[in-house]
């Protein structure tokens, strides 16, 4: 074993009185790479800022990382300097605020290779260049001249990494360097980062929370919860025998991508603590499903439980550890606990609907086809004019953010509707909440039409028709109590006494009465979220959109509030309209799936259908680009890197929008190539509910 | 199968059982009496107010009588703030112009700033013809000469038609503000709580009301308290000319304009009404500053 390059020992940071690490020991060698896994507020950042030496002066650092056996903590500004991109450097995760925007890009990295080296302004920007090549940027040397502004956030994400690689460093600390970016992007960065430490031999901290990208990418992984190191270990060992129940929580409650309904996610309870309340215990005791009472009396170290695989748990050393405990409890599940607590459940609560009422959960559903049409979507479109020009405006041309897309939604049916950033998918929920008349296309919810509707009768669709956004505090006015905020379309639609129905509201959302006098901001971002579920239901609607509900919640949260939209569609018999860019999560809620490219549908069809035998060569790449949080699965996947960006959809390229990118269509003969050239390929069915956008769909393709 | 019911204790949990949720005018109004400042600056507006309503009863001279065994006399057991050169009562003329000048003073704030909020955020909120009509207003308003028009319609202002001179003070006042609030609003109106109510069907105005305009209340608060000031000074630069408050009312600007000129060798015919002026202004600081913080849930909590 060769000595570590940077050996980090009891690290702690303090703000004030609050210690927001506390402890933390790892160490990384020379081409190796160390995962560093946490919920936000863990630690995981600060830690890495501390050893950099970027934290604000009035933070105080104890304990000691050593770089080559040079003492990083306590070293003055001067010596840091002379390491920082040097021997060590760094990626963040925010590619757009981490590059200077009034500078070119090739200049800023050849300013980082001046700094450190005796080179001419030549050389470095020759170098700079290399860099940029070697980074995977098509035309480099025209590229280099750019500025940041004038890249896509992959490409702003290459050219961190290719500054951070211009001095050869030995460690490479990178700091959430894919959550900002698409899936088919993240894959793209993560293979540069591979390359590019194949290249400098470098050792590589990787900072996320994204298990998945663990899996496939760290040797070894370092759990933080509250500031400290809770497990640490061979990714294998971590993954499979996890020995720290939160670990095992945290694998539990993640979404995967290759696994369905049938494997319910299991949340963890709670919250992670405020640093400057810590429990006396184990930090992780409060959530704890296998607590037992020495948990709380004081905090369990670090301990190794099998060679170099640490855990900080008393009971990690029990025959089976935490896990068999966990398993022991969870078979009657957390449902059985809930309604056991509460006869009749959730849905007696809700109660009160004149209209039809709620599906019983057990009667087993009709068959598609006889089921009412809950929201039907057809051709719809929306274009953006692009103009030039202050005073004399002139359109210069149009943005397709929608270009002629179709779905229908049925009674307690969820459909997912997939696609990176940029594909269109919001534009395409504001348009059908808009309930106005589209610029082409129909929309009919419920069977009426919405370029037809009167005032009172947009008033009458808008009870049924309600809405959560993505993040709930942007969606909930901070200034009014959270009764107020429920109680608002009560009230919009002549309700009175709104007092015990909010409570009521409340009660099904799992939340508690008390809560109704409180703020927003008084509340963790799960439980935000849960308010405007809670208000979303207020009328008892029939159909709810939801607009990437999941994606600003941690991991963990986000289980909790994936299985309450489940149980209250079920219970409620509610139809969604799912908006999300994580595949995973949708694989967990929705029945039928609709995956969007550049304002079009690709493919749309159950999910089962799209996620196992996807059909379209986009979805083939998408899937196979999310990452399974299991370092087996993850490291056997063919990827199919998908080349380049999202094209422009100011200008959409001919025919089919996806043959730029496709890797079908370059092992295609020329003949159909032309086809994919010349011709836009419309939606047609395969098989029963499964529908392509793709000429050559049947034939076999390259995965 | 369901999710767990909590997911952190943040904060202090009140008791179980049924929970009152106060209202928001109920939150403000505690948390505004919550704060010393708050407490303070109601007290000495409060107590102003009384003075200058209910002064008169306890002082032995009214505002109109003239004592003439006492011309420009210094304050005395007989009159408690002195003489005016006309042998007028300076305690009873002070709290007379007080009088009148807090009136003023507050129903122009109140008045310009509500006017202000109510045209910047539908403004704002509509945009198209709306906002092009009451931006046009607002711009026709700036370019007129507020003082000389002031000064023209003084006449109109006698014989106790100071709401009149109320009113056309605060139709000047507004304008700068109104747009700075229809910037605030379309800003606001991007924000998803209010596309939410939007979806939800909440009507315009009511969006307007509910949302927009609380969100703007720090501005609008503050806006509202340099108002008082610009106010009050306003009347008083017009009263200096002769234009202001016409006799037989007074104002604390007449009195102040009045007294500088004999402040040097009689100065208690200025500092009593300069230092009525002071402490209402400096009430209505203290009472905007806790407003704003009241208003806001995200502010300290006072003790």
């Amino acid at each position: 074993m060769s000595a570590p390059v940077l050996a980090v020992t009891g690290l702690e940071v303090r703000f004030g009185d609050v210690r927001v690490v506390r402890g933390v020991s790892y160490s990384v060698e020379a081409g190796e790479v160390l995962g560093v896994v946490g919920e936000s507020g863990a630690g995981k950042s600060v830690t890495s800022l501390a050893v950099m030496g970027l934290l604000p002066r009035h933070a105080r650092v104890a304990g000691s990382a050593r770089l080559h056996g040079h003492e990083l903590v306590g070293a003055s500004d001067r010596e840091l300097a002379a390491f920082r991109g040097k021997s060590i450097s760094m990626v963040f995760q925010d590619p757009l605020s981490a590059m200077t925007p009034v500078y070119r890009v090739g200049d800023q990295i050849a300013e980082a290779v001046r700094v450190h080296q005796r080179v001419g302004r030549g050389r470095a920007a020759e170098r700079a260049v290399e860099l940029l090549d070697l980074v995977g940027i098509p035309h480099p040397r025209r590229r280099a001249r750019a500025f940041p502004h004038e890249f896509s956030g992959g490409m702003r994400q290459r050219a961190m990494i290719a500054m951070a690689i211009a001095n050869d460093p030995d460690v490479i600390i990178c700091d959430e360097p894919t959550t900002a970016l698409d899936v088919t992007i993240q894959a793209q960065v993560l293979e540069v980062l591979k390359k590019a430490q194949c290249e400098t031999g470098a050792a590589i901290v990787l900072i996320t929370h994204d298990l998945g990208v663990v899996a496939g990418f760290a040797d070894r992984v370092l759990v933080m919860y509250a500031g400290l190191a809770v497990e640490s270990g061979a990714v294998r060992d971590v993954f499979h025998r996890p020995r720290m129940p939160y670990t095992i929580g945290l694998l539990r409650s993640v979404p995967r991508v290759d696994t369905g309904k049938d494997v319910p996610l299991v949340p963890i309870e709670g919250g992670p603590p405020s640093p400057a309340a810590l429990p006396p215990g184990c930090p992780f005791e409060p959530r704890c499903p296998v607590a037992i009472p020495e948990c709380a009396a004081a905090e369990p170290a670090l301990l190794p439980v099998a060679p170099g695989h640490h855990a900080a748990c008393l009971r990690s050393r029990e025959p089976g550890g935490p896990a068999l405990a966990y398993d022991a409890r969870e078979s009657g599940g957390p449902a059985l606990a809930y309604d056991a607590r509460e006869p009749g459940g959730p849905a007696l609560a809700y109660g009160g609907r004149e209209t039809g009422g709620a599906v019983p959960a057990s009667s087993p559903r009709p068959p598609r086809e006889r089921r009412a049409v809950v929201l039907e979507v057809d051709d719809l479109v929306k274009h953006h004019p692009l103009t030039r020009g202050a005073v004399f405006r002139r359109r210069v041309g149009t943005v397709h953010a929608v270009d002629g897309i179709g779905f229908d939604i049925r009674e307690g049916e969820t459909l997912g509707l997939v696609g990176e950033s940029g594909c269109g998918k919001t534009t395409a929920l504001m348009e059908i909440l808009e309930l106005a008349r589209p610029q082409r296309g129909r929309v009919a919810v419920f069977g009426r039409d919405t370029a037809t509707l009167s005032p009172r009768e947009r008033m009458a669709v808008r009870r049924d028709l309600q809405v959560v956004f993505q993040d709930p505090l942007a969606s909930l006015d901070p200034r009014m109590t959270v009764h107020d905020i429920v109680a608002e379309p009560l009230t919009a639609h002549g309700g009175r006494d709104t007092g015990p129905r909010v409570r009521r509201l409340l009660g099904l959302v799992g939340l508690e009465e008390s809560d109704a006098a409180r703020h927003p901001r008084d509340f963790s971002g799960g439980q935000r979220q849960r308010v405007a579920i809670a208000r979303a239901l207020a009328l008892e609607p029939r159909l709810l959109v939801l607009d990437e509900p999941v994606s600003a919640l941690d991991t963990s949260v986000q289980a909790g509030v994936i299985n309450l939209l489940e149980d209250l569609g079920r219970r409620l018999g509610l139809s969604y309209l799912f908006v999300a860019h994580d595949l995973a999560v949708v694989r967990h809620i929705a029945d039928r799936v609709a995956v969007m490219y550049l304002g079009r549908i690709a493919e749309i069809g159950g999910t089962g259908l799209v996620y196992e035998a996807p059909a379209h060569p986009y979805t083939q790449a998408l899937l196979s680009a999310v990452p399974i949080p299991d370092p087996g699965k993850e490291r056997e996947r063919r990827r199919i890197l998908l080349e380049g960006d999202l094209p422009s959809p100011a200008n959409p390229p001919s025919g089919c929008r996806f043959r730029t990118r496709c890797p079908k269509f370059r092992i295609l003969a020329d003949a159909a190539r032309a086809r994919c050239v010349q011709e836009e390929p419309e939606v047609r069915p395969l098989e029963g509910d499964h529908a392509v956008a793709c000429h050559h769909a049947e034939e076999p393709g390259v995965v | 199968m369901l999710t767990p019911p909590r997911e952190e204790t943040a904060g202090v949990r009140a008791a179980p059982g049924r929970v009152r949720v106060p209202s928001r005018g109920r939150v403000v109004a505690a948390r505004f009496f919550g704060t010393r400042q708050g407490r303070l600056g109601f007290g000495l507006l409060a107590s102003m107010f009384l003075l200058a309503f209910a002064g008169p009863l306890l002082g032995r001279w009214s505002a109109t009588e003239l004592d003439f065994s006492a011309f420009m006399r210094p304050p005395s057991a007989d009159h408690w703030f002195g003489t005016l050169q006309t042998g007028s009562d300076v305690f009873a003329v002070t709290l007379r112009g007080a009088r009148r000048s807090l009136l003023v003073g507050l129903l122009v704030a109140v008045l310009s700033t509500g006017v202000a909020a109510v045209a910047g955020s539908f403004a704002g909120y509509y945009l198209g013809w709306t906002d092009r009509t009451l931006m046009w207003v607002a711009d026709l308003l700036l370019v007129l000469p507020a003082f000389l028009i002031l000064a023209i319609m003084s006449p109109l202002f006698t014989g106790g038609r100071w709401l009149l001179f109320v009113i056309m003070m605060a139709l000047f006042l507004w304008m700068v503000t109104s747009k700075i609030v229809r910037g605030m609003t379309r800003a606001i109106k991007e924000r998803e709580y209010v596309t939410a109510a939007r979806f939800m069907g909440v009507p315009s105005s009511a969006i307007i009301f509910r949302h927009v305009i609380p969100n703007l209340a720090s501005l609008l608060i503050v806006d509202a308290t340099l108002n008082v000031s610009a106010a009050i000074l306003t009347e008083t630069s017009l009263s200096y000319f002769g234009f202001g408050i016409q006799p037989p009312d007074v104002s604390l600007g007449g009195l102040i304009a009045d007294g500088a000129r004999t402040a040097l060798y009689a100065p208690w015919t200025f500092w009593f009404a300069a230092g009525a002026l002071i402490v209402v202004i400096l009430a209505v600081n203290l009472i905007g500053d806790s407003l704003r913080d009241a208003f806001d849930p995200g502010a300290r909590r006072g003790p």
